[in-house]
């Protein structure tokens, strides 16, 4: 196995085991207020240090990951459970209304500033983790629905489907025993790769203040609060940086690597 | 050609009505009206009642969308509700800064990813090669934001060399510059990433077509091969993902312009946002969304022009 591969799951997998691990126990309490050890660096009582109000870095971390593995996973999910039927459907019917629809549908929504409608969604709606889910989601359904549209076409030109055609299944049989199956490792790949974005999303969002709100930790939140301290400790500001960068490092290692690891076409060239 | 252009325009005009229409419903679900914004909790209802009807916000929804489209179409974009100033002027004064930083972040990231990307293209496998491989995936995954935190950290704080924030304005242009350094090294790190990737694998694609064997054949080494005939081809998919980037740079300063305080149109929207000033909200995003599609026309047809088989696609 390609060692990038292998760090790509093992940082994916650690941040997801620190998320679970963070529904049963953590080092120490987030909603603990202690001022008197407030903005501690790294020792061994706090490994991560502590912030600005006392609370244990590291304990932040684990449970702003859960915020921001959940908000991103169903985010992506969300737009994998819309886009891939829409592809699938607009892919069945080439050229028709449907397929139109889609697809001029998909190019007005790359069109809009996403970052910019993500903001206005949440401002609208009100912050908080759901919205923010909504905000991110909406943007990966053209990603998904075009992803599947187009490897679907190049499916539904071969022959074992012409064959499931002759043996009387209709299209939309075929398009979910025949063609979805094929596309499993594909979706895998850009599932991986949307799933980090959407953590960067996520930051970005509670960074503004329009991600999940207080007290559920996040690291975009994490990262605003360390703002003004950053020249006092530094380190309130790098843990939670570092925490998102590690994270979706992870991810798109994992992602690259499952494409090569996949696709047998791309293994001995173009790494 | 002319026909394609036609075809092309029809669909752009069809794209910004359709947008339009979606920007005003999306803005006008918002909740909170914004003549109670502006007047505080203590206001009358007689005189929220009386400011609606001078903004016109009384109107029936159609109406004021039938307005607000007859008016951007003849660039009148509106008068906000929380500054009483047009939004055009709004617009234009902020754009002196939001324009010349996604320039100066597109430029630096130009600088940066192309030479690498051919670095690493042309030491394809060895060391070199893997260190920007290493580097790219780095730059992709550091939030923007963060890396500007430990920039003011570092620059800042730390050596003093840069403002934390604010924007003198272009009176003295160099210290514009100066204070737009830092900001658009933080915008242009992820974008020259991306850049120097697509850099790469366009230029590995190019180097192993015929005409490069050609020209290898008749004599050039690996380097004139690459420079004379390699670069050029290679550049097509890169100054796709340049045009894509200007746009995206133009809208997505807007956590980098909070970090910085910078006065662009990024802070402009999420400022009304908040204030509820619906009118510059609508105004700003559209102008941003016919940015983005009109470079995406241009783009096609630059295209057109070049390679006449994309005229009568499929």
């Amino acid at each position: 196995m390609r060692p990038s591969l292998l760090l790509g799951a093992a940082l994916t997998l650690i941040f997801t085991f620190a998320a679970l691990l963070s529904f049963v126990w953590t080092p120490g309490d987030v909603t603990a207020v202690d001022i008197a050890s407030r903005l501690q660096p790294p020792s061994a009582v706090h490994w991560l240090g502590t912030d600005q109000l006392g609370r244990d870095l590291l304990s932040m971390v684990m449970t702003g990951a859960r915020t921001s593995l959940a908000v991103a996973l169903v985010a992506v999910g969300l737009g994998m459970g819309l886009g891939v039927p829409l592809g699938l459907a607009a892919a069945a019917r080439q050229g028709g209304w449907l397929d139109e629809l889609v697809m001029r549908t998909n190019d007005l929504i790359f069109a809009f500033p996403s970052l910019v409608i993500a903001i206005l969604i949440t401002a609208i709606f009100g912050p908080g983790a759901l919205n923010a889910i909504l905000a991110i989601g909406i943007f990966n359904i053209p990603v998904f629905a075009r992803l599947t549209r187009g490897a679907a076409l190049s499916y539904w030109r071969r022959e074992f489907i012409l064959a499931a055609r002759v043996a009387g299944k209709g299209a939309s049989r075929i398009s979910v025993e025949h063609i979805l199956p094929n596309l499993a490792n594909l979706l895998i790949v850009q599932g991986t790769i949307q799933f980090s974005l959407g953590i960067l999303a996520e930051a970005g969002l509670s960074y503004v203040g329009l991600g999940a709100q207080p007290p559920v930790p996040s690291w975009g939140r994490m990262l605003a609060d360390a703002q003004t301290m950053v020249s006092l400790a530094p380190h309130v500001a790098i843990v939670p940086g570092l925490a998102i960068l590690l994270t979706v490092l992870g991810l798109n290692l994992l992602g690259d690597g499952l494409r090569d690891a996949l696709d047998p076409r791309l293994r001995p060239s173009r790494a | 050609m002319l026909g394609y252009a036609l075809k092309r325009l029809t669909s752009l005009a069809l794209s910004l009505l359709v947008a339009s229409l979606v920007i005003f419903l999306v803005v006008e679900v918002a909740p909170g009206d914004p003549a109670s914004y502006m007047l505080g909790l203590n206001a009358q209802p007689d005189t929220v009642a009386a400011l609606r009807n001078e903004l016109g916000l009384d109107l029936p929804k159609w109406q004021r969308y039938l307005s607000w489209l007859g008016g951007m179409l003849s660039g009148d974009f509106g008068t906000s509700y929380t500054y009483r100033t047009p939004v055009a002027q709004m617009v234009a004064d902020r754009i002196t800064v939001s324009l010349p930083l996604a320039l100066y972040a597109l430029g630096l990231s130009t600088l940066i990813a192309l030479p690498a990307g051919i670095y690493a293209a042309a030491r394809r496998g060895k060391a070199g090669d893997a260190a920007v491989i290493g580097a790219t995936q780095l730059g992709i995954a550091i939030p923007n934001f963060w890396f500007a935190m430990l920039l003011v950290l570092l620059f800042a704080l730390k050596l003093r060399w840069f403002s934390a924030g604010g924007f003198p304005g272009w009176e003295s242009p160099l210290m514009a510059l100066k204070s737009l350094t830092l900001p658009a090294v933080a915008l242009a790190l992820p974008q020259a990433a991306i850049l120097a990737r697509v850099m790469r694998s366009s230029l590995i694609d190019i180097l192993s077509e015929d005409f490069i064997r050609t020209a290898r054949a008749k004599g050039l080494s690996r380097r004139q091969a690459l420079w004379r005939h390699g670069l050029r081809n290679a550049l097509i998919p890169v100054l796709t993902i340049l045009g894509l980037q200007f746009s995206f740079l133009l809208a997505g300063a807007i956590i980098i312009e909070q970090v910085f305080f910078l006065p662009g149109l990024g802070r402009l929207i999420f400022q009304s946002i908040t204030q509820r000033d619906l009118i510059v909200v609508e105004s700003v995003v559209m102008l941003l969304v016919f940015a983005v599609i009109a470079v995406n026309f241009l783009t096609d047809m630059a295209y057109a022009l070049a390679d006449p088989r994309l005229r009568h696609p499929r």
